[in-house]
């Protein structure tokens, strides 16, 4: 067989065009370099286009005291010091900056009286400190690094999927895909790949993520042999969509309770109160998600199964104003008008901490050549996301992988494409349509949804873990077995199938991180190992390829340098 | 358990024709979700965009019982169900396969559009009440909801001479920013030819973010036009002066 394709020629080819890959691509592009974006979707369509509260900055605009430090130990103190100290360091100190360069190429974010950048109070950041637009932040700030990108003449491949990394040798040197569309298929030559692929949510059922977050990213780098690390970090939302069945799921913005917002159970307890007297609803969304899920546990659950989350007692126009999308997606999809009576909300599986294994300055992988950014990427955030901080670190580590693409790039002379990994990945893809008595993909997919769903979901245990490792087991054989119908042109189905091979790659990651990691924290809660133990505090998780097997093994937590442990020692 | 009946558009650029297809009723059902239990369940390569399901992407557009809607706005009991209800993919753009359009000539269009340029002297302040009339462009989710129901784009196919709602709400974004310093007020007349718009509100009725096209983006950038190169003071002084 001789596959047909296209090629293509790019100094960096970045994978993902949401905000951290965009910001990589302006980042790879002021240094000079030609490089290309392929997305999976339209241009701007990514899931950065959902976020919702704001972009984490210590700008000290509305609360003066605010610095990088106090960032740098929020997160720090979010993460459960599991996070790599540099790469929050360094995040916090360059988040500021990064926020004025949107304004400088157009965004427009909410103003202080003063003419300022406006900022709001977010759950575990101890300032105000979340710059926003309304809660439609993400769609801001996609569309100012898009125009920016266009303006700049950046070449974008968009509805194109990548199912492969050539390599040579030890490096990358290219990455092979198809276009959604014709379902022709596609040859990158890229010196420097920078994978921006964002999150895994779509394995399981409740999810805030959208058909595209089937951890591709992940996948892609696991099978080129790159570490992954701090795989069981998932985080639950605390507050998504429950009623009607349709919605379930969809994110309900923090920036409801960063408003003011209480929650209540069915009895009209505020029941933050026993789980964190301290800082109520503004506790960390780990807190937040198990408190929801524990009241509904107990009975004392909404009607549907969901906490209440009351924004009513402000008034109706400010609740209009800072949540027009929240006021209008529960009017049209929920009958529930916000600004008169509380919304049901429960967790939804909405980001992943953990991901492809960087080093903190040049968000470099394992394998030379492949870098990652945003999602994709692991370290920053450690056991426990921050609301806020994901928008700044697309912004922060986009742009460091951009510019630390462009460099490695310009020290390459020589490119290999080996055509024997092109026919291989071709091969992979068409062999889903030689069955025709297989099973749907789509049902393989709902079966692994309920299985991560129900076996590794908030709350964990060793009995669980094993048997969701079982069922992975079957589900991979039941995907050598499916079979697509149709043809190669814009086929769902088709693309379904090679996404699943990536969501089964990232659940077992995730199950296997698991159940090694025998205590709970952060986003990590495991019944049968209740609690912190400090000797897994001091260790991270890492996974990676081994012949044909998922190997894991623990590598120890960077150490922080004395003034930075001070820090976030600081009792404030 | 109740059921609905869909007729959806299947084929591609050589043509097609409508499927039926039954599907189950659940309470607060969008017509998204009945795309996706035809996928799953009747029609595999059956071809929708979608992404957030929010209504905040602008993905899934298409024409439900004639009308242009985002499909994961659409609800099933705001529908009636006595009769099947259609789903085609947008009329004014050409089909790929079944609801996915080609709509790369809005991102073409897109292209022609000189950028923010901030002020030389610009000190970043900017107050609420000057950003506000910009913010509400900027809710625009490229849905091209508007552009499917422009008359000039959907039944005269001006798409050389034309930009479309889409990008007039765009450009409005930049000429009223606050610390933009261009002019795009040629390229309008000249490029978008926002001439040809004859306000009849269409894209207004169908913005699912509620922009005000029309009022507030189409007829002010239509003034400025006018203000600049068809003022009969200045069309005389710049007669004497020789400079027109």
């Amino acid at each position: 067989m001789t596959t047909q394709y296209e090629t293509h020629e790019h100094d960096v080819l970045i994978i993902g065009a949401g905000g951290a890959g965009l910001r990589a691509a302006l980042g790879a592009m002021a240094e000079g370099a030609k490089v290309g974006v392929v997305c999976k979707s339209l241009l701007g369509k990514a899931h950065t286009v959902m976020a919702e509260g704001g972009i984490a900055a210590a700008m000290a605009n509305v609360d003066t005291a605010d610095d990088w430090r106090t960032h740098f130990r929020d997160t720090m103190r979010g993460g459960k010091l599991l996070n790599n100290w540099r790469m929050a360091q360094i995040h916090a100190q360059e988040a500021p900056d990064r926020v004025r360069e949107l304004e400088q190429w157009g965004a427009l974010f909410d103003r202080t009286q003063e003419g300022q950048i406006l900022q709001r109070a977010f759950g575990g950041h101890t300032f105000r400190r979340l710059c926003h637009v309304g809660d439609r932040t993400g769609l801001e700030m996609i569309r100012t690094l898009q125009d920016r990108g266009v303006q700049l003449g950046i070449d974008v491949y968009m509805e194109c999927a990548i199912t492969r990394l050539l390599k040579d040798g030890d490096r990358v040197t290219g990455a092979f895909g198809y276009w959604r569309e014709q379902g022709r298929f596609v040859v990158f030559r890229a010196k420097s790949i920078v994978l921006a692929t964002g999150g895994i949510g779509k394995a399981w059922k409740i999810t805030s993520n959208s058909w595209e977050y089937t951890g591709d990213g992940m996948a892609l780098a696991y099978d080129a042999g790159a570490e992954l690390m701090d795989m069981e970090f998932v985080q639950f939302h605390p507050t998504g969509m429950v009623w009607p069945p349709g919605v379930q799921g969809i994110l309900v913005t923090e920036a409801v309770r960063g408003e003011g917002g209480v929650l209540r159970n069915k009895l009209g307890q505020r029941f933050m109160e026993k789980y964190d007297p301290k800082k109520m609803e503004l506790s960390t969304r780990d807190v937040v998600a198990r408190a929801i899920y524990t009241e509904v546990r107990e009975g004392r659950g909404t009607e549907h199964g969901g906490a209440y989350l009351d924004i009513s007692l402000k008034p109706a126009e400010y609740v209009k104003k800072k949540l027009p999308s929240m006021y209008h997606q529960f009017k049209e999809l929920a009958d529930v008008d916000i600004t008169k009576g509380p919304m049901e909300v429960g967790p939804t599986c909405h980001y992943m901490m953990g991901g492809i294994r960087v080093d903190a300055e040049a968000a470099q992988s394992s394998v030379a050549g492949l870098f990652a950014a945003g999602e994709a990427a692991a370290g920053l955030h450690g056991a426990n996301r921050l609301g806020g901080n994901s928008l700044s670190d697309l912004l922060v580590f986009g742009r460091r992988a951009g510019l630390a693409a462009a460099e490695h790039a310009n020290k390459i002379s020589s490119m290999a494409i080996d055509p024997g990994q092109i026919e291989d990945a071709a091969r992979s893809m068409l062999a889903f349509f030689e069955r025709s008595d297989g099973e749907s993909p789509y049902t393989i997919h709902r079966d692994l949804q309920e299985t991560m769903q129900n076996l590794v979901g908030i709350f964990r245990n060793e009995e669980d873990l094993s048997r969701a490792l079982e069922k992975l087991e079957k589900l991979k054989e039941r995907t050598g077995r499916l079979s697509v119908e149709g043809s190669r042109l814009f086929n769902p189905g088709w693309h379904l199938a090679q996404d699943l091979k990536a969501m089964l790659t990232v659940s077992e990651a995730v199950t296997r991180s698991a159940l090694a990691r025998q205590e709970s924290r952060g986003a990590h809660s495991r019944i049968d190992y209740a609690g912190p133990n400090p000797a897994w505090g001091a260790k991270n998780n890492v996974i990676v390829r081994e012949g044909s097997t998922m190997a894991l093994r623990q590598t120890p937590v960077p150490e922080m340098p004395n003034e930075l442990k001070q820090l976030v020692a600081d009792e404030k | 358990m109740a059921e609905a009946i869909f007729e959806v558009f299947r084929g591609d650029r050589a043509g097609g024709q409508l499927a039926t297809y039954r599907v189950p009723i659940a309470p607060g059902m969008v017509v998204l979700d009945a795309l996706h239990h035809i996928q799953a369940h009747q029609a595999p390569d059956l071809a929708v965009r979608w992404n957030c399901k929010a209504g905040k992407c602008g993905s899934c557009s298409a024409e439900v019982n004639g009308r242009p809607r985002l499909t994961c706005k659409t609800r099933m009991d705001a529908l009636p169900l006595d009769k099947p209800i259609t789903v085609q993919p947008l009329k004014a753009f050409p089909v790929i396969k079944d609801l996915v359009t080609d709509v790369s000539w809005n991102y073409r269009v897109n292209q022609k559009i000189p950028p923010f340029e901030p002020r030389h002297d610009a000190d970043w302040k900017m107050f609420q009440e000057d950003v506000d009339r910009v913010q509400e462009f900027r809710k625009c989710i490229e849905c091209f909801l508007c552009q499917n129901v422009c008359h000039v784009l959907r039944e005269h196919d001006e798409m050389e001479q034309f930009g479309g709602p889409r990008f007039f709400v765009r450009v409005a974004g930049l000429e009223m920013h606050p610390l933009d310093s261009r002019s795009r007020t040629r390229m309008l007349k000249e490029t978008l030819g926002i001439g040809l718009c004859n306000i009849t509100k269409c894209c207004t009725e169908v913005c699912p973010e509620e922009i005000h096209i029309t009022d507030n983006a189409i007829i002010p950038l239509k003034e400025r036009v006018v203000d600049e190169f068809y003022d009969p003071v200045l069309m005389l002084v710049r007669k004497i002066r020789g400079t027109a």
